[in-house]
C-alpha cells in the first residue's frame, strides 16, 4: 500500500475578489477561500493512483485556522486524513520557509511516504516554487509540471511538456511531483464522503509541536522580504488628451514621437524643412 | 580563480530559441544593474559542444563565461544542473543570480535557491538596484492585479526568475571578448535519481498575436465593420497585429482567432492601441502586461481609459483615420530623406 501526501493550499477566489473601488486595492481580508485549482488536481491524481495500485492519502496544509476547510473538502472527496499546520508564527512565510515547515511536518508525522503531490502553482502567489523546494529540503527527486504519472514498483514514470519538449522521465521513489491544473470532471461528494469530512480526524500542529524554532519559520525565517504591494493601475501617469482631432494628434506626436518611433522602429520626428 | 569583484550571474538557458532570447535579455539588463554596484556580468553555461552559445553570449554583452562542457550535460538535467550550479555559486559567491522564467528556469531556480539557502522571487517583471545596493524585484500576483516589490536583504546570492520579453536584448557586437573560465566536471557526481527516457521538441505553434510587440485592438466603439477594417491599415503602417474584443468578434468585424481576453488570447506588446473598448475585466486581464497603452474612447470614465498611459477622449474611428494620415506623412517625409533614418531615437 503506497503512502501519498498531497500538499494543499487555500487561496482567495480570484474571480470574485473584493476590490476597493477608490484605491483599486484588493481587500484581501474579505476574500472567500477555496482550494487552489492545481492542488485540487494533485488530489485527483492521488485518487487515480489509489484506484490503480492502492494507497493511503494524507492531505496537508499550512495556513490560518480557516484552512481547515480545504482539508475537510479533501477528506470529503476521498483523502484519508488531514494535517493542519497552523501557528501565528508561521504567517508571512515565503516559499523557502513554507517548504521548510512542510518538510519538517512530513518528516516527523508521515516519515515513510512514497510520493508527495503538490499543485504546480497557486493562483495567489503563482510562484511554483514550493514543490521543487520541498523536494530539495527532503532530499528526494522532484519533477514539476507533470501531466501524467504511472507508478510501477518503486518507480514513477511521468510525462510533461516543458519549453516545447514533450518529456518522459522515470523517477525513483520516494519522490515528489507537482501537477498541472487542467480541466477535469468534478467528483461528486458522496454521502459517506460528506460524513467522513466531519468524522475523520484533522490533526493540528503548531510550531512548538513540530520542534520548529520561531527564528526559522514564517516571515522571520524568510530570506525574501516584501517592501510594498500596490495596484499597477495606480502606477500609470494617465495623460488625458482632448479637443479636436488635429490637436490630439499634434499633442500625441509632440509628447510621444520618440517613444512610439522607438517601439515601431521608425523615426517619426517631422522634418520641418521637408514640409 | 578570480579577483574579488562582485558579480551578477545570468544562467545560460539556451535549449530552444525562446529560452535563449530570455537569456540575452537578462544579460542586457544585468549590464545595467551592474553599474551602480560595480559588478561584472557572468554567464553560466552547462552543456556539450556549446561554443556557438558561448560566442553568442559574448557578443551580447557577457564579461565572463563559466563553461562546463561535458557529454553528460548534453541533455538538460535538473539534478545535475542544480548540483553544478550550487557548487559553482558556493565557490564564486555571486551577488545576484538571474534566471529566465522558462519552464526549465522556473523549476531549476527554486532547487538552486534552496540548496544555497537563499531567497528567490518568481517571474519578475522588473528589476532595479536601490540606494542600498539591493536588488529590488517586482512581481505580479493575483493574475497581475497586484504587484509586490521584494528584496533579499541578508542572504546571498539574491535570486530571481524573470519573464521573457520584459527586457530588451542588446545588439550583438562580434568584436566583444569575454573571459572564458572552464570549470571541469567534478570527479564525483551524485547519482541521478531521475532518468530522461525521451524528449521530443514539438513544433512551435505560430503565436503571432501573443508575441507581437505592436498590437491594435478594436472594440464595439469602432462602430462598423468598414471602420474596423481601417485598423488593419493602421497595423500595416506600424508593423503590428490587429486584435478584437468579444463584441467585435460576435459582430463579425474580426475573426475569432483575434479575440483577446479571458476567452481568448493573452498579449504583452510593447505598445497597445485600444480603440472603442470599455475595458471589462474579462478583456483587461489579458492586456495588463502591455508596456504602453494608448486608448481612444468617447467616454473619459471608461475603465480602459483609466488604465491607459495616454487616454484620448474622441471618436475612435476618426482618430484611427487621422493617425493613418499622420503616420503616412511622417514616414513618407523620412523616406524622401533617407539620411534621417539612421537616428532611431528610442527613449
Ligand atoms: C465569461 C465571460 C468571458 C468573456 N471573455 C471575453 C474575452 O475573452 N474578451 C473580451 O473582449 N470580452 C470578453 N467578455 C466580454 C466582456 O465582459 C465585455 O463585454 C467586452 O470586453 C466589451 O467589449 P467592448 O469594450 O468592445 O464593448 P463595450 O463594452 O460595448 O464598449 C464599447 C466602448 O466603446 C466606447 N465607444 C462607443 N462609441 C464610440 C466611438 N464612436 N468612439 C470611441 N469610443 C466609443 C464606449 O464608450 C464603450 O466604452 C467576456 C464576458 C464573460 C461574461
Ligand atoms: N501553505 C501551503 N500549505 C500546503 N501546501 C502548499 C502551501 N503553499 C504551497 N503549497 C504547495 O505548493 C504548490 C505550489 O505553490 P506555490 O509555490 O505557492 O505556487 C501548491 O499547489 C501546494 O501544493
Amino acid at each position: 500500500m503506497l503512502r501519498l501526501v498531497v500538499c494543499i493550499k487555500q487561496v482567495p477566489q480570484v474571480s470574485e475578489l473584493p476590490w476597493d473601488p477608490d484605491t483599486g486595492r484588493l481587500q484581501r481580508e474579505l476574500a472567500e477561500g477555496m482550494m487552489n485549482p492545481a492542488c485540487r488536481f494533485a488530489l485527483e491524481t492521488a485518487f487515480s493512483i489509489r484506484e490503480k495500485v492502492g494507497a493511503k492519502i494524507a492531505a496537508i496544509t499550512m495556513g490560518p485556522p480557516s484552512a481547515e476547510e480545504v482539508l475537510r473538502e479533501a477528506i470529503a472527496l476521498g483523502a484519508d486524513k488531514g494535517i493542519l499546520l497552523c501557528d501565528e508564527k508561521m504567517a508571512g512565510a515565503d516559499t523557502y520557509t513554507t517548504s521548510s515547515t512542510l518538510a519538517k511536518a512530513i518528516q516527523s508525522k508521515i516519515p515513510r511516504f512514497d510520493l508527495i503531490l503538490c499543485g504546480s502553482s497557486t493562483s495567489d502567489g503563482e510562484t511554483a516554487q514550493v514543490g521543487p523546494q520541498l523536494a530539495e529540503e527532503l532530499d528526494i527527486p522532484g519533477v514539476a509540471y507533470v501531466d501524467d504519472i504511472e507508478i510501477t514498483g518503486n518507480k514513477a514514470r511521468v510525462r510533461r511538456v516543458a519549453d516545447q519538449f514533450l518529456e518522459t522521465m522515470e523517477m525513483e521513489l520516494p519522490g515528489l511531483v507537482t501537477i498541472n491544473a487542467r480541466s477535469y470532471i468534478p467528483r461528486y461528494v458522496s454521502m459517506t464522503g460528506f460524513q467522513a469530512a466531519f468524522a475523520e480526524d484533522i490533526t493540528t500542529y503548531d510550531a512548538a509541536a513540530l520542534g520548529l524554532s520561531p527564528e526559522w519559520i514564517g516571515s522571520k525565517g524568510a530570506p525574501t522580504k516584501v517592501l510594498r504591494v500596490y495596484s499597477p493601475r495606480m502606477d500609470k501617469k494617465n495623460i488625458v488628451l482632448t479637443g479636436t482631432t488635429k490637436k490630439i494628434i499634434g499633442s500625441l506626436f509632440s509628447l510621444f514621437d520618440d517613444r512610439i518611433g522607438g517601439i515601431i522602429g521608425k523615426d517619426l520626428k517631422t522634418d520641418k524643412k521637408a514640409k | 580563480m578570480n579577483e574579488k569583484r562582485r558579480a551578477i550571474w545570468v544562467f545560460g538557458d539556451y535549449r530552444n530559441y525562446f529560452q535563449n532570447r530570455v537569456t540575452l535579455q537578462l544579460i542586457s539588463r544585468a549590464r545595467e544593474l551592474a553599474l551602480p554596484i560595480g559588478a561584472q556580468v557572468s554567464v553560466i553555461v552547462f552543456g556539450h559542444n556549446v561554443d556557438e552559445i558561448v560566442g553568442n553570449y559574448t557578443a551580447h554583452g557577457a564579461d565572463r563565461i563559466y563553461l562546463t562542457d561535458h557529454p553528460r550535460l548534453a541533455e538538460y538535467s535538473m539534478e545535475t544542473y542544480s548540483f553544478l550550479m550550487e557548487r559553482l555559486a558556493r565557490q564564486e559567491k555571486p551577488e545576484i543570480i538571474l534566471i529566465g522564467a522558462t519552464s526549465f528556469g522556473r523549476e531549476f531556480a527554486p532547487h538552486v535557491a534552496k540548496r544555497l539557502g537563499t531567497g528567490l522571487t518568481a517571474g519578475c517583471i522588473g528589476l532595479d538596484i536601490d540606494e542600498n545596493g539591493l536588488l529590488v524585484q517586482r512581481v505580479p500576483s493575483f493574475g497581475g492585479n497586484l504587484i509586490a516589490e521584494t528584496v533579499i536583504p541578508e542572504r546571498r546570492p539574491q535570486m530571481a526568475t524573470v519573464r521573457p520579453g520584459v527586457f530588451q536584448e542588446l545588439e550583438p557586437d562580434p568584436k566583444r571578448v569575454a573571459e572564458i573560465i572552464t570549470v571541469p566536471m567534478p570527479e564525483h557526481m551524485p547519482p541521478d535519481r531521475i532518468r530522461l527516457i525521451s524528449s521530443e521538441l514539438r513544433e512551435a505553434k505560430v503565436r503571432r498575436l501573443e508575441q507581437a510587440k505592436i498590437v491594435i485592438c478594436g472594440g464595439r466603439g469602432m462602430g462598423s465593420k468598414k471602420k474596423f477594417a481601417k485598423l488593419y491599415e493602421l497595423a500595416e503602417l506600424l508593423g503590428g497585429e490587429v486584435c478584437a474584443t468579444r463584441p467585435s468578434v460576435y459582430l463579425n468585424w474580426a475573426g475569432h482567432e483575434t479575440l483577446v481576453g479571458q476567452a481568448g488570447k493573452q498579449i504583452r506588446p510593447n505598445i497597445l492601441l485600444s480603440f472603442g473598448i470599455s475595458g471589462a475585466i474579462q478583456h483587461t486581464a489579458s492586456i495588463k502586461n502591455a508596456h504602453f497603452i494608448i486608448a481612444v474612447n468617447k467616454n473619459p470614465n471608461a475603465p480602459m481609459m483609466k488604465m491607459a498611459d495616454v487616454a484620448i477622449v474622441a471618436d475612435a474611428s476618426q482618430i484611427c483615420n487621422a493617425l493613418i494620415l499622420e503616420l503616412q506623412r511622417r514616414i513618407a517625409t523620412k523616406q524622401s530623406h533617407p539620411s534621417d533614418l539612421s537616428g532611431n531615437s528610442a527613449v
